[in-house]
């Protein structure tokens, strides 16, 4: 785990405004205007009308604000052949997030504790293969995984895209956890062997009550990466099981004739709503899962 | 400590489900697209060799050299604008700013957003009919053109912008890290010698922080090569396909075009830029983690 930046205190700030000081705020208010510009604009134009869309500034204040869009992308917006609105990939993003963070980091956990703590001959070839596989993109394992589920006659379903999901955050969970397990106190997992307490009383009584910290870490990893993806979903979730992000996209991007931009900018917000709650709830610990995903190896 | 029978027997059944992903989905997958890309396999797998051949097609496949063309501008400009602009912050956070996790907060905000929302929000802002064309017109500046999105030569700068915004607090995140790592020694050193605080910066801390670049470097480039939402979403790889990138070649081959044995061909190719970018890394990093 790396340091994470920490406020320093505020008396050694500079006091007097110098002018290298102004340039210096002048920076930090300009990219923040960049940053910022998207977040605004997403949520006045899902407040306007689209009459006022049409006339009006992009940057502009809805005159009449309603929510009549955010109605209509959650409960009647098109996605390619229903008009059922957004509510649908929701729900479908949560029936595969849930079991899907909880099994890898189930799995995660259990291989990073084996690998960390117990002697097994190969761990480290293992667990260094493991690393380096993380970093192969998508399109080289898509196509034989679509043979594979569909000889072992699961196709396309919820419990083939928490698999792939499973499978996808193994490296990143192991890692997280093997190396938060090694950082531990070696004593404590002796004393336990020398109470004579099994491989998986160890993992469930005391290694992982310990690890709480980790476990906060990884659930906001895996819930964001979930949530946030696409590619997997769209090709192993199967029809009925598409989640947001997927079905955000064809709302936006298959409407026949006029665009509805206060509906898909409310669909936008809507599906980044989760990541953006995860991320200003958990304020440093966010920061912590990049650190800790960030460096590999 | 000896591990009685028992307990050797846990620890190997808690590593199988790792072993099974590491040897049927990482290596027998890639094996198998490997092998498919020396194959003519159309809509369906076979195993009729024809050596090299898919290469020699793709190397001669307008989209797939538009595509290549399209990520290597999109790689340069994504990685060199993140690194500096992150840098930059995190220098700039660095000054003891007032309301700094505030200001944190809205730099590094896009980064939990999926690339399917930054494709569409940066789509609605850069349509150049309500977009900010649009808005820079109706302040008066009656030519002021800004319609890159639907320009064929200039569509892969609009991913470059998006990408940019979303991946640049991931920068400054590490690099503050970085920052907040360095000695305070160092700071009151150079004040006794009165060294002007970009000399410091330039000459001693930028090149302090070799690992917190690296990582950083090699994070975003991993993205760039798995680039693929964010042209779907975005542009579609469109105007025609103009913004066209190999990630979304080799999808659009394997599922729409029925043509396996070149999108396998394609994904080796991008497997082998992978591997000339990540072990150089994944090497110098063992050599670090050896002379410790």
């Amino acid at each position: 785990m790396t340091a994470v930046a920490q406020p320093l205190p505020a008396a050694r700030r500079p006091k007097r405004m110098t002018p290298a000081r102004w340039g210096l705020y002048a920076f930090i208010f300009i990219t923040a205007l960049y940053f910022l510009l998207p977040l605004y604009v997403m949520v006045v134009t899902s407040l306007k009308p689209m009459a006022e869309i049409r006339q009006g500034n992009l940057l502009a204040l809805p005159i009449a604000p309603s929510i009549e869009a955010w109605v209509k992308a959650w409960t009647s917006a098109c996605t390619g052949l229903t008009c059922q609105g957004i509510k649908i990939g929701f729900l479908n993003s949560l029936r595969i997030l849930v079991p899907s963070v909880a099994i890898s980091i189930l799995v995660g956990s259990l291989t990073g504790y084996a690998l960390s703590l117990w002697r097994v001959r190969g761990a480290n070839i293992l667990f260094g293969a493991m690393m380096v596989v993380a970093f192969i993109p998508y399109q080289l394992f898509i196509y034989p995984l679509v043979r594979v589920f569909s000889f072992t006659g699961l196709g396309q379903s919820l419990l083939t895209i928490v698999m792939i999901h499973t499978i996808f955050g193994l490296p990143t969970m192991t890692l997280l956890f093997r190396n938060y397990f090694a950082s531990l106190p070696v004593e404590l997992f002796k004393a336990a062997r020398v109470d004579g307490a099994g491989f998986y009383q160890i993992y469930a009584r005391i290694m992982m009550p310990m690890a709480t910290p980790m476990i906060v870490v990884a659930v906001i990893l895996q819930t964001t990466g979930i949530w946030n993806d696409f590619i997997l979903g769209l090709v192993f979730a199967g029809r009925d099981n598409l989640p947001m992000t997927v079905q955000l996209n064809n709302i936006v991007n298959s409407t026949q004739g006029e665009r509805a931009y206060n509906v898909d900018m409310a669909a936008t917000l809507l599906t980044a709503l989760l990541p953006l709650a995860v991320y200003f709830g958990s304020g440093r610990w966010f920061v912590r899962g990049i650190a800790a995903g960030a460096v590999k190896g | 400590m000896r591990l009685s029978l028992t307990s050797r027997f846990s620890a190997i059944s808690a590593l199988l489900p790792a072993l099974l992903v590491m040897l049927v989905v990482y290596i027998g997958a890639t094996s198998w697209t490997v092998w498919m890309s020396l194959t003519n396999s159309r809509m369906l797998p076979n195993n009729n060799f024809v050596g090299l051949r898919q290469y020699e097609t793709l190397l001669g496949n307008d989209r797939w050299i538009t595509s290549v063309h399209n990520i290597v501008i999109y790689g340069v400009l994504f990685v060199s604008f993140a690194l500096l602009i992150g840098f930059l912050l995190a220098v700039a956070i660095d000054q003891r700013v007032r309301a700094e996790d505030t200001i944190r907060s809205i730099f590094l905000y896009p980064y939990s957003m999926s690339f399917v929302v930054t494709g569409l929000v940066w789509q609605w802002l850069l349509n150049p009919t309500l977009g900010i064309q649009h808005v820079l017109r109706s302040w008066g500046f009656e030519n002021a053109t800004f319609d890159w999105i639907v320009r064929p030569e200039t569509a892969i700068y609009c991913l470059v912008i998006a990408g940019v915004w979303q991946a640049s607090g991931l920068v400054m995140a590490i690099m503050l890290a970085g920052l907040r790592g360095v000695d305070e020694e160092i700071w009151k050193a150079a004040r006794v010698d009165g060294l002007p605080k970009w000399r410091v910066y330039m000459s001693i801390i930028i090149p302090m922080m070799g690992a917190s670049f690296a990582t950083a470097a090699v994070l975003l480039s991993t993205g760039v090569v798995r680039l693929y939402d964010l042209s779907v979403s975005m542009t579609n790889g469109g105007p025609g396909i103009a913004s066209e990138v190999p990630a979304k070649f080799v999808m659009d081959h394997l599922f729409e075009r029925a043509n396996i044995g070149l999108a396998t061909a394609a994904a080796t190719t991008m497997l082998i830029t992978v591997i000339a970018v990540v072990a150089p890394y994944l090497y110098w990093r063992a050599r670090k983690g050896e002379m410790r």
